[in-house]
């Protein structure tokens, strides 16, 4: 008999990230639905013996790019403008009460590498085959995410300084 | 700015990916850096909220449209026999899916589901390691009137230390038929059992025992009035036939007691 992966194993897990790359409930576990019947799908070009984990991590990643672009296809090339220094009236802007809302401002690019690295513990080298990016993407948009989250959630005292009337 | 350590470092650093030798190397050059020193900090920090806002969905009862999602069309041989199985066990029950199918309306939770469901929820939850319930045993009559509540009827956890067994806790999940109560037993060499009960067809009076296997689970489920229960385990079949009649017969002096 030919062994079937344990796709149920891995739900708790794609949900604990869905949620967090949508910052919703309902549209976290429609992603999910969607990853696990396009795995199901597809199942035949998963090796076995390779990480099932990291396969259905790719899989909702494609997904999850695909809403955006279909959401709005004009915005895809931000990260890069979003990426000039801030400041202190920008600083103002984006200051966000908690973890929940600095996740939903930052950029999608920069949220799932900073959720694939710092919530799923995916290594680098891993990441970068999720998300289908070479590692020096990766390591230059988590950079990224955990300044822009530095300055969200706490911010740098000499910049908030500046911001205070 | 770093000069020998360079960004990257500083979150592998953080990510706990560096060779042993480079990270005391790191470890030094941020105790005479400050400012890479808060960096770092808050960059762990971020981790950590992470963690504490989301790891909770981890716990969080498994929707069964999603766990249904992972066996839809499927082709592979392990589940065309399972699907023949269910067949068979379906075919049994003929007479009652016509009943309703001609009835309309209502969506019919055929007693196979229930075993079906009841395996999957147990092949989740039991090889947890450290958190198999959402409410151990040492709140057992809170446990058991929250789980009741839920699920709409007054449940008793059956006792199974004549047999070895322990009442470990257990949890809600979701069912199509409503709120699912789940409790959770284990034997001193933590082999561990669980009974599945949710509301069950309305109409449905069956009270046979019946027994399936589900991909290696071993499950003897029955409906008693408006609830159906199903035992679930790996512990080999007698063993659980024993169980499965220790259970059923409490339930029902506990009916008669009524």
């Amino acid at each position: 008999m030919r062994t079937r992966p344990d796709l149920i194993e891995q739900i708790p897990r794609l949900r604990r990230y869905a949620r967090a790359l949508t910052g919703d409930v309902n549209r976290a576990d429609d992603l999910v639905q969607d990853t696990l019947e396009r795995a199901l799908a597809k199942l035949d070009l998963w090796q076995p013996g390779s990480d099932l984990r990291a396969w259905l991590f790719t899989l909702m990643h494609n997904l999850f790019v695909n809403q955006i672009r279909l959401r709005r296809p004009q915005e895809t090339v931000m990260e890069d403008a979003l990426d000039v220094p801030v400041s202190g009236g920008q600083m103002e802007a984006l200051a966000a009460r908690d973890i929940h809302e600095a996740l939903a401002r930052l950029p999608e690019e920069q949220r799932e590498v900073l959720l694939l690295v710092g919530l799923e513990q995916f290594g680098y080298a891993e990441a970068a085959q999720v998300l289908g990016v070479p590692p020096g993407t990766v390591m230059s948009r988590l950079s990224r995410a955990r300044e822009r989250m530095r300055q969200m959630l706490a911010g740098e005292p000499a910049i908030r300084l500046k911001v205070v009337k | 700015m770093t000069d020998d350590v360079q960004e990257h470092e500083l979150h592998a650093y953080v990510d706990g990916a560096l060779p042993e030798a480079r990270r005391l190397e790191v470890e030094a050059w941020l105790a005479a850096h400050p400012d890479d020193a808060a960096r770092v900090l808050a960059w762990a920090g971020q981790n950590q909220s992470l963690h504490a806002a989301f790891d909770t969905v981890l716990n969080e009862p498994l929707p069964l449209n999603l766990v249904r999602a992972t066996r839809r069309p499927v082709m592979p041989v392990a589940f065309v026999t399972m699907a023949a199985m269910l067949a068979m066990l379906v075919t049994g029950l003929v007479g009652y899916a016509i009943g309703l199918s001609s009835g309309g309306g209502q969506a019919p939770v055929a007693p196979a589901y229930l075993a079906r469901d009841a395996a999957i929820a147990h092949a989740v939850f039991s090889p947890e390691a450290r958190h198999p319930v959402e409410v151990d045993a040492a709140h057992a009559e809170h446990l058991v009137a929250w789980l009741s509540k839920r699920v709409g009827t007054q449940l008793q956890a059956p006792d199974f230390s004549a047999q070895g067994f322990a009442l470990l806790g257990g949890r809600l999940l979701a069912g199509e038929t409503g709120p699912v109560a789940q409790f959770m037993y284990q034997d001193p060499v933590e082999r561990r059992v669980t009974l599945y009960v949710r509301r069950a067809v309305a109409g449905n009076r069956e009270t046979s025992f019946r027994h399936a296997s589900e991909n290696g689970v071993d499950v003897f489920y029955w409906i008693d009035g408006d609830f159906g229960y199903a035992l679930s385990g790996q512990i080999g079949r007698q063993t659980m036939q024993r169980l499965a009649d220790a259970a059923y017969a409490q339930m029902v002096t506990a009916n008669v007691n009524k």
